[in-house]
């Protein structure tokens, strides 16, 4: 238990990141701890995107050089699949549709993914049950087929019920609160707040302050077109709430 | 969940599930390979024909031999076949079984295997089994039977209803239709003949299972399904084959008669070894407010060539193809479908999605045509498919002749590849690369897999992951 409060759960050193041959992370460092939550903002375009996808391993987004540790794994050069097994969840801002494939049985598959073995259909069944009435979400959502036709907000409740089932170490949650209106927004909240805890940390992306003012985040960090430009706590979000980036990017020119 | 087919295992392969083979024992094999009057003239006596059908055949035989090969499908693996070095009949049995314990060991055990007898049990009102080129199993459920309807095996159609086969047997496919319709006619042996009396419906399917065992094998079933007014039925086929190096022939025909307000569906998952050539001709025709629905699902064989066919003769008449092809590696899967609207007011819809994978390939090929007469027709034609690797390839031939202004046609096709967004989307919640395929495969064809009765979808899902183990990336 000891050793788990001090070494982090996710570990990113000097990492640099090529998407279609442009450089678009350029040596980060980051440190995630138990309980940790932490905010990721910066303008459009600045690499948040990016980040997150190469810490998921998506083939498009190479790394150059650095590492990327999950609880003490280095998985720098794992596929996705093997990401997600060690604790890795990334909710995505723009998921994909899989046309054919119903809600129920994704889920049911990446359980099972998850698990090692199939999980019984009634176990499925109450678990699904109690992760959707958590996200207040309508039973019939289950037979859609993934991401086919959702809203924008669909689409965010259909990550983060992915993210509650399986319940990861760590999570990157990319603009979670994009396209979700007011009610949605304090759900999505609850619904991250109640799977937080010592032994999980999570990385949220953001434009906005609202979100955080739900989820309450620990820090901040700033990405300016590729780098970490600011660090801070609370107050930083404020202050970006208030005067955007430029203030940022006048120090750092 | 009940299955057809027990204990498909992912990593297995056809060989171990389907492919297995028996000794070849029969009762009666054709003295020699090849193809004469002569041994027309001993089949047909065999079988005690009447005079006309033992003509018709001898006049097919002429036919197949004045004919020209196909120009369209696959000329190349066509060329291979070499009609002098197959057994056009074998006769495994002297005597059809009436009961699972009629029918001799080994065979009973193949049907076994297959899971025939179990879901005989379980989910149909009938079956019929064939063993190379005869019906070695055949039932009805009491209860169907009582409502009058007819389930046969075609010779015994034959013997026992001449009046109704004479009269529509042929009229839909004669044997000049093509090379192999007429090499069917001159040879056949063996399929399903059904008939459905007015009013009566049959919703549980019957289903009738081929199995080729001989290696250098013919099989030439014949079916012909009559619905009268306002009947009803479903009609279930499935095919496998052992595996061998050598290759065997399945030409079959088939004629579906719809009456008017009449329904037919004919599914049919075809599941062949890869050293089959699958070269069918099915069609059928629906008359004033008949509906048919051509459920067609290749999976196997080395080459299919089958373009299910529905002739709208009466106004508001339906037709439906729902098809799809997976062309793995060695395959060529050229299948389509074929409507002809020849009364007004009469809709069809084409739904084909096609697979290849592993340097397969898949071919659609569809024609439409509406005749003068035919207003306010409606057509729908939609093709998909997915290519799953560089080597593979697909092609779409459509056709439309429209004979008549007032129609309304939509038709979309696309292909696609493999969406790496798809895949790394469903890898980063944990699913390995070949799970995440399978299961954006089995999404692609989800439109087919839904009118499948329950436990053949499970199945057909199987077969498909089956088919996407090994040979990834
Ligand atoms: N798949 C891609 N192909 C080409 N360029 C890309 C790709 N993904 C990202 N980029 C480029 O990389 C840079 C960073 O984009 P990224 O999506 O990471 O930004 P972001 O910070 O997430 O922005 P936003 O706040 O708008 O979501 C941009 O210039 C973008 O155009
Ligand atoms: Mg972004």
């Amino acid at each position: 238990m000891e050793n788990k409060n001090i070494s982090p759960l996710l570990e990113v050193r000097d990492l640099h990141v090529e998407v279609e041959g442009k450089e678009v992370i350029k040596g980060i460092d980051l440190a995630l701890y138990g309980g940790a939550k932490l905010a990721l903002m910066g303008p459009n375009g600045s690499g948040k995107s990016s980040l997150s996808m190469a810490l998921m391993g998506h083939p498009g987004y190479k790394v150059k050089s650095g590492s990327i540790i999950l609880d003490g794994n280095d998985i720098t050069g794992l596929s996705p699949d093997k990401r997600a097994k060690v604790g890795l969840f990334l909710a995505m801002q723009n998921p994909v549709s899989v046309p054919g494939v119903s809600v129920a049985n994704f889920l049911r598959a990446i359980m099972k993914a998850k698990r090692g073995e199939e999980v019984p259909i009634r176990e499925f069944r109450e678990m699904l049950v109690k992760a959707m009435g958590l996200l207040e979400m309508e039973r019939s959502f289950a037979n859609r087929y993934v991401n086919d036709g959702f809203s924008g907000g669909e689409k965010k409740k259909l990550e983060l019920l992915q993210m509650v089932l399986l319940n990861p170490k760590v999570a990157v949650v990319d603009e979670i609160d994009s396209g979700l209106d007011v009610d949605a927004l304090k759900i999505v909240a609850d619904g991250v707040n109640r799977i937080t805890g010592e032994n999980n940390a999570f990385l949220l992306i953001t434009h906005y302050r609202r979100i955080l003012d739900y989820i309450r985040p620990d820090g901040v960090v700033v990405l300016m077109e590729g780098r970490i430009v600011a660090s801070g706590g609370p107050e930083l979000i404020n202050q970006i709430d208030r005067q955007g980036y430029d203030w940022l990017s006048a120090k750092t020119a | 969940m009940r299955q057809p087919v027990k204990d498909i295992m992912v990593g297995d392969d056809y060989a171990s599930k389907f492919g297995f083979s028996s000794p070849e024992e029969y009762y009666f094999r054709a003295p020699k390979k090849g193809l004469s009057h002569e041994l027309v003239e001993m089949m047909s006596k065999m079988k005690k024909e009447p005079d006309w059908m033992r003509e018709f055949r001898h006049k097919a035989l002429d036919t197949f031999w004045a004919k020209p090969m196909p120009t369209w499908g696959n000329q190349e693996a066509l060329g291979r076949i070499d009609f002098d070095d197959i057994y056009y009949y074998i006769k495994p049995i002297e005597q059809m079984g009436q009961t699972w314990d009629d029918v001799p060991e080994d065979i009973k055990h193949t049907f076994e295997r297959l899971g025939i007898p179990e879901a005989e049990r379980k989910f149909l009102s009938g079956v019929s089994a064939q063993y190379e080129s005869e019906t070695v199993y055949h039932s009805i459920r009491d209860e169907i039977s009582k409502l009058g309807v007819i389930f046969l095996g075609m010779d015994s159609g034959l013997m026992e209803h001449e009046d109704i086969v004479r009269r529509f047997f042929g009229t839909l496919i004669p044997p000049t239709d093509n090379k192999f319709a007429a090499l069917n006619s001159a040879v056949w042996s063996g399929g399903s003949f059904i008939y459905v009396p007015p009013g009566v419906h049959v919703d549980i399917p019957l289903q009738a299972y081929f199995r080729i065992n001989a290696k250098n094998m013919g099989q030439f079933e014949r079916t012909l399904i009559i619905a009268d007014k306002g009947a009803r039925v479903h009609y279930i086929e499935g095919c496998t084959a052992p595996v061998y190096s050598s290759s065997s022939l399945h030409s079959a025909v088939v004629e579906l008669i719809a009456l008017e307000d009449a329904y037919i569906r004919y599914t049919t998952i075809q599941n062949w070894s890869n050293n089959i050539y699958n070269l069918v001709t099915k069609r059928a025709i629906a008359y004033k407010n008949a509906t048919v629905e051509w459920v067609d699902g290749n999976i196997g064989s080395m080459l299919t060539m089958k373009y299910p066919c529905v002739v709208l003769a009466g106004e508001n008449a339906r037709g439906e193809i729902l098809s799809v092809a997976f062309g793995g590696t060695g395959q060529h899967q050229d299948a389509g479908a074929k409507v002809f609207h020849m009364a007004p007011r009469t809709s069809s819809t084409i739904t084909s999605k096609s697979i290849s994978k592993g340097g397969g390939r898949t071919t659609y090929r569809g024609w439409v045509k509406t005749t003068a007469n035919a207003e306010d027709v409606r057509v729908s034609v939609k093709c998909d498919a997915l290519i799953l690797d560089p080597t593979s390839r697909s092609d779409t031939y459509p056709t439309m002749e429209i004979g008549n202004p007032k129609v309304r046609i939509e038709h979309e096709a696309s292909v696609s590849k493999l969406s790496d967004d798809q895949l790394f989307y469903l890898m980063s919640r944990g699913l390995s690369e070949n799970e995440s395929r399978v299961l954006i495969v089995n999404g692609f064809i989800e439109q087919f897999v839904k009118e499948l009765p329950m436990e053949y979808a499970v199945e057909l899902n199987r077969l498909i992951e089956l088919e996407m183990e090994g040979s990834v990336g």
